[in-house]
């Protein structure tokens, strides 16, 4: 009984928080077409956020570039597939590996700060005392960061991929002497607007999930500084399994559409 | 008793009544009543956790209370839409007990955030860097203007928010536990402040605190909050001769 009970009761705080979720997030979309709309606010989460995660974004993709071409280069050469690198590293990483990794990255950096630092001004009163001056804390703070993200990520994903193609070219440089205008040649012949713009749109609703989820959890933050830790890390592991969820419709749908 | 038929003849600038809230089983104010002067100094005390701090989140619409009417110079705040509400903040200021500085802007950034939603205040070709610089002097610490929060000490803070209360020119002005937190001297120093900008602005000021020390300089009128209700209104010398052991423990040393 006192298992049933307990998974009774997890199952009701889980469809209660997605319920309080889908609230937060009609109401951000509420709000942000209300005036008086915040653009210094927004230029100023932009930069933070846009230039504070650039740096893991370009060591991530090279990584990822290096690494994917360096395990999949001894099997292509097995079957005499060497010369469909370029294509086959390039349509990986736009449509899938790219997005998806700069998105977890980005969940780890933009989504755990903005639950800590939201967090911590719910905890010190600082939300209560941006209401009590007349100014709405959700329209200056949470529509800020989520709209920031939503637009930074698919520029983030895009470097990331242009970095990471840009690892795969430096691997098949040294190990095959590929020059860089074959390569890329290569590269942009086997591209089509099919592989970016799904991949692009996608970008989007990740950039939107991290943002709210991010601004949810720390929004609504309890029980002082240990309520503020759980706020970031809770903002992680959901976004985290929120992006596979979206990744997967977002496949699912391209797929039908491929099939047209 | 003949200083209170003084202050009844005066205008009310806050008024609650029969004030009811509660957060699941647990009813924290059971018909809380209460009313505040112009020009008074009012002091609420009361244990930790009986509902000094809910009370006075209801009064600026930061929690709502489930029934009971808030009456803010003479508007019902429960009755207005979130604009009117919006404006009628503009002349409440609301020194919150942890300072609540915005600790990514600067001293003068949290200064000049009040401004940013009251022009229509003070006209649309607002002076804002004279508003801070007067408001920064009021506290002295003008010379801290682009220092960031944590720079500051714990009764800089506070210093700083108090600031930030009054450069809105409000008429009314709530303070939760203004002194917790501090050491003595640094206690006494923001309790002349207030005593100071009473005087200079001639505002109504509503204290919530559970220091003696501090109800007794500054109050001209006090309400013990027990059990949800208004338990006992007077003048610090009347309640603290009270033979009533509720009242009584509250003025143990």
């Amino acid at each position: 009984m006192s298992a049933l009970h307990s998974i009774k009761t997890q199952l009701k705080s889980f469809l209660t928080e997605i319920g309080e979720l889908s609230l937060f997030t009609g109401r951000y979309f509420r709000e942000a077409f209300k005036r008086p709309f915040e653009f210094k606010e927004l230029l100023r989460q932009c930069y933070n956020m846009g230039n504070r995660s650039l740096l893991l974004v370009v060591i991530t993709g090279f990584i990822i570039g290096l690494v994917l071409t360096l395990q999949t280069r001894p099997t292509l050469m097995e079957f005499g597939a060497v010369s469909w690198m370029p294509s086959m590293v390039s349509i990986s990483i736009v449509r899938e590996i790219g997005p998806i990794i700069t998105a977890l990255v980005c969940a780890g950096r933009i989504g755990s700060g903005i639950g800590a630092e939201l967090g911590s001004m719910r905890v010190t009163e600082q939300i209560d005392a941006m209401e009590v001056s007349g100014t709405n804390p959700f329209k200056y703070l949470v529509v800020t960061r989520v709209l920031a993200v939503t637009l930074m990520l698919p520029l983030l994903v895009i470097i990331g991929d242009a970095i990471a193609i840009f690892g795969s070219f430096l691997v098949e440089n040294i190990k095959g002497n590929v020059s860089f205008m074959l390569y890329f040649s290569q590269v942009f012949d086997a591209l089509e607007f099919g592989d970016v713009i799904p991949a692009t749109i996608k970008s989007f609703f990740f950039g939107l999930a991290i943002g709210i989820v991010g601004c949810f959890k720390g929004f609504y933050c309890e029980k002082g500084t240990e309520g503020v830790g759980k706020a970031a890390n809770s903002a992680v592991v959901f976004t985290s399994l929120l992006l596979f969820i979206i990744d997967f419709i977002a496949v699912f749908v391209t797929d039908i559409f491929y099939d047209l | 008793m003949i200083e209170h038929n003084n202050i009844s003849n005066r205008e009310i600038v806050l008024e609650l009544k029969n004030l009811h809230k509660h957060f699941g089983k647990n009813n924290v104010l059971n018909g809380f009543n209460m009313q505040l002067f112009k020009g008074e100094n009012l002091v609420i005390m009361g244990k930790s956790g009986s509902g000094k701090s809910v009370m006075i989140k209801c009064l600026v619409g930061l929690l709502e209370a489930d029934s009971g009417t808030i009456t803010v110079m003479h508007n019902d705040i429960t009755k207005l839409d979130q604009e009117a509400l919006d404006i009628l903040r503009a002349d409440i200021g609301f020194l919150f007990q942890g300072s609540a500085l915005y600790d990514s802007m600067t001293v003068r950034e949290n200064l000049e955030f009040p401004l940013r939603r009251h022009t229509k205040k003070f006209g649309e070709h607002i002076d804002t860097e004279t508003l801070v610089v007067e408001a920064l002097e009021n506290v002295g610490l003008a010379s801290a203007i682009d220092l960031m929060p944590s720079e500051l000490s714990g009764g800089m803070k506070r210093r700083v928010a108090l600031a930030r209360t009054l450069i809105l020119q409000p008429k009314i002005i709530l303070y939760d536990e203004p002194t917790s937190g501090l050491d003595p001297i640094t206690a006494k120093e923001i309790i002349i402040l207030m005593q100071d900008i009473q005087k200079k602005y001639g505002t109504s000021s509503l204290i919530i605190t559970h220091d003696v020390d501090c109800a007794r300089a500054i109050s001209d009128r006090m309400i013990l909050l027990i059990d949800g209700i208004d338990y006992a209104v007077g003048t610090y010398a009347e309640l603290s001769v009270s033979k009533d052991p509720k009242i009584k423990a509250f003025f143990k040393h």
